[in-house]
C-alpha cells in the first residue's frame, strides 16, 4: 500500500546498507533526486542493478556507495565514458567494484521475468559474443518442444526499485509518460519501491483509456520532488538537459572535481534544490 | 564538386544505402544521423526505431541519448524497453541494424566492451547495450565507423556483438540464421562481405582516396574487390540537408533547461 511522505523517510524506510538497488529510467525519468538522497544517507556496499547506469551510478560509485554493478551499457550517453565507474573497474577507486554485464535483451528479459515471478527469462541472445564467458549468470537452455538453444539469464528481484514518473494521486497510484523503459517491470519485481514524482494530484489526468498506471497496492513509498531527475527529463515537464550530460564529462574526469561537485550540489543541499529544473511545460 | 569533410561522405554513403521501405533499428551517433538523413533526403517513409521503445519516429534535431523527448514525441507510438526487445527486434520484424563500434576486425565482429583484457582492462568501454542482440536479430547489418588502426584491428580484444565469425559459413554454424554485416561504411571506403570467405573487402573508395591510404588505417591485411568503384560524391542537397541538420541539433543541445 503506498505511503506518501517525504524523500528522506522514504530512502530511510527502503533502501539499506547491502541491499539490491535498481533505480531505471531508460534516459527518461532517471531519479537522480533519490540518488542523491542515497549518497547522502550514507548507504554503503550496494548492488546497483540499472540497463544504463548514466550519471545516476556515476555518482553513487564514485561516492563508495556500490560494491557491484548489473548493468548492459556503461557510458554517458552521445558524450563518452562514465569516469568514475571506469576509475572504479580500472583502477579500483574509491572501492574495488565487482561488475556484472549483459545485454539490453537480457536486462529487459531480467526484469520482465522478475515482474512475472518467474526465476529467469528465457530469449534468444548471446550467440557467439563474449560476454557468457565472463559471466557465469548467463546460461543456455534447450527448447522442449523445438529443441532450439536459447540464453537464460536469473530474473532480477531486487530488494527495492527507485522510479520517478510524472504523477501520482493522494492514493499512491502513479502514472507514467513517454519512453517506458523498464520501470514498471523494476517496480513489480522489486521487494520494495520508492517512487518520486513531479506532482501529487487530487486526481490523475484525463489519460487514454491504456496509460501506463502503477496500482496504489504495487508502490512502496511515494514522495514528491518536483524536478526530480534532472538532468534527465520528464516528458510534458522539462527536457533533458543536454549541456549538463556534456559537463558531466569534465566535472567527473578528475577524483578532486567529482569530489567539489558533490559537496556542493549533493552532500550540502536536500531535495528541494531540484525544484528550479521543474519548470511545467504549458500544453 | 562542393567541399565535403571525410565523416560528411562517410554519413552521405551510408545514408544511400537505406531505402524508403525499410524498418530500421538505429544505434546513437553516427547511424543516427545516417538513418536521419536518409529519411530527410530519398527515404521520407522509412521507419526508424531506436531501442528506447519509439517507433517510426521522425526528430528534428538528432538526440544525444537513445532516449530523448525529441524521439517520442514524433514517433509513431512508443513500447516498453522488454517490449521492443523482445517483440520487435527478437521477434525478427527488424530488416536492417545499423551499428558503429570502437574496434572491428576484418569479419565484422564488432567490440565496444574492452581494451585489453576484461578483467583488467587497459581502457573501459561502455559496453554491447542493444547490440548482442541486434546483430543476431536484425535482417542484416549496416555497420558505419571512421577507419583507422586503433579501430580496425587484426584481433578484436573482445567480441561484443558478432559479424561473420571466423567467416565462411561459420555464422550460420552457430545457429544465426540472418545475413550479419551486409556494408561497411567508413571515411575512406565502403566494404562488403565476399560472398566465400565473407571477409569485409573494399568494393569502393571514396573520391581521391588510394589504397594505401585505407591500408594504412587498417590493422590487418585490407584485400580489394576485383573491380572496385569510385564513391559518387555526397551533392549538394545532401550536404545541405545534413549540415542543416547538424546545425539545428548543436544549437539544441546547447540550450540550458
Amino acid at each position: 500500500m503506498a505511503q506518501l511522505t517525504s524523500l528522506s523517510e522514504a530512502i530511510k524506510a527502503a533502501v539499506h546498507d547491502g541491499d539490491t538497488v535498481a533505480m531505471e529510467g531508460f534516459t527518461h525519468l532517471i531519479p537522480h533526486a533519490a540518488g542523491h538522497e542515497i549518497i547522502r544517507q550514507g548507504r554503503e556496499e550496494l548492488t546497483l542493478i540499472r540497463m544504463t547506469p548514466d550519471l545516476i551510478y556515476d555518482q553513487l560509485i564514485g561516492m563508495g556507495c556500490a560494491k557491484k554493478i548489473i548493468f548492459s551499457w556503461g557510458g554517458n550517453p552521445g558524450v563518452g565514458s562514465l569516469h568514475r565507474l571506469r576509475d572504479a573497474v580500472e583502477q579500483g577507486w574509491p572501492n574495488k567494484l565487482e561488475i556484472e554485464e549483459h545485454s539490453h535483451a537480457a536486462m529487459a528479459n531480467a526484469y520482465e521475468a522478475g515482474a512475472a515471478g518467474l526465476p529467469c527469462a528465457i530469449f534468444r541472445g548471446y550467440i557467439g559474443g563474449g560476454l557468457p564467458a565472463v559471466n557465469p549468470n548467463i546460461k543456455r537452455v534447450t527448447c522442449p518442444f523445438t529443441g532450439e538453444e536459447l540464453a537464460a539469464v536469473p530474473a532480477h528481484r531486487p530488494d527495492v526499485a527507485v522510479i520517478h514518473a510524472q504523477r501520482a494521486d493522494r492514493q499512491g497510484n502513479v502514472m507514467i509518460e513517454g519512453v517506458l523503459g523498464v520501470q514498471k517491470e523494476a517496480v513489480l519485481a522489486s521487494k520494495r519501491s520508492v517512487v518520486t514524482v513531479e506532482e501529487i494530484v487530487n486526481e490523475l489526468p484525463e489519460r487514454s483509456l491504456n496509460a501506463v498506471v502503477l496500482p496504489h497496492w504495487t508502490v512502496g513509498y511515494v514522495a514528491e520532488v518536483p524536478g526530480g531527475a534532472f538532468p534527465s527529463y520528464a516528458q510534458g515537464y522539462y527536457p533533458r538537459n543536454n549541456s549538463f550530460y556534456k559537463a558531466w564529462d569534465e566535472i567527473a574526469r578528475e577524483r578532486n572535481t567529482f569530489h567539489a561537485w558533490m559537496k556542493e550540489n549533493v552532500l550540502g543541499k536536500g531535495p528541494e534544490a531540484f525544484a528550479e529544473y521543474a519548470r511545467k511545460r504549458a500544453n | 564538386m562542393a567541399h565535403y569533410k571525410p565523416t560528411e561522405i562517410m554519413t552521405v554513403a551510408a545514408a544511400r544505402a537505406l531505402k524508403n521501405d525499410d524498418v530500421c533499428f538505429v544505434g546513437i551517433g553516427m547511424p543516427s544521423a545516417a538513418a536521419n538523413l536518409a529519411r530527410l533526403t530519398h527515404a521520407p517513409e522509412i521507419t526508424l526505431i531506436y531501442e528506447s521503445g519509439t517507433l517510426a519516429t521522425k526528430p528534428n534535431v538528432l538526440p544525444l541519448s537513445i532516449g530523448d523527448g525529441e524521439l517520442c514525441e514524433t514517433a509513431l507510438t512508443t513500447v516498453s524497453v522488454p517490449e521492443m526487445f523482445r517483440y520487435w527486434l527478437q521477434g525478427g520484424r527488424i530488416k536492417v541494424g545499423f551499428l558503429g563500434g570502437a574496434q572491428i576486425d576484418k569479419y565484422a565482429n564488432l567490440n565496444t566492451t574492452v581494451v585489453g583484457p576484461y578483467g583488467k582492462p587497459k581502457v573501459r568501454l561502455p559496453g554491447g547495450g542493444g547490440a548482442p542482440e541486434i546483430a543476431t536479430s536484425c535482417g542484416e547489418i549496416f555497420i558505419i565507423m571512421a577507419q583507422s588502426k586503433r579501430g580496425f584491428v587484426d584481433k578484436l580484444d573482445f567480441v561484443t556483438s558478432i559479424g561473420h565469425v571466423t567467416g565462411g559459413d561459420s555464422r550460420q554454424k552457430i545457429g544465426v540464421k540472418t545475413k550479419g554485416p551486409t556494408r561497411l561504411i567508413t571515411d575512406l571506403a565502403l566494404f562488403e562481405p565476399e560472398p566465400e570467405t565473407k571477409e569485409m573487402i573494399v568494393v569502393s573508395l571514396h573520391p581521391g582516396v588510394t589504397r594505401e591510404q585505407v591500408q594504412e588505417n587498417t590493422g590487418w591485411q585490407v584485400r580489394f574487390a576485383a573491380k572496385v568503384a569510385e564513391t559518387p560524391p555526397p551533392t549538394a542537397q545532401e550536404l545541405d540537408v545534413l549540415r542543416e541538420l547538424h546545425v539545428r541539433t548543436a544549437r539544441a543541445h546547447a540550450e540550458a533547461a
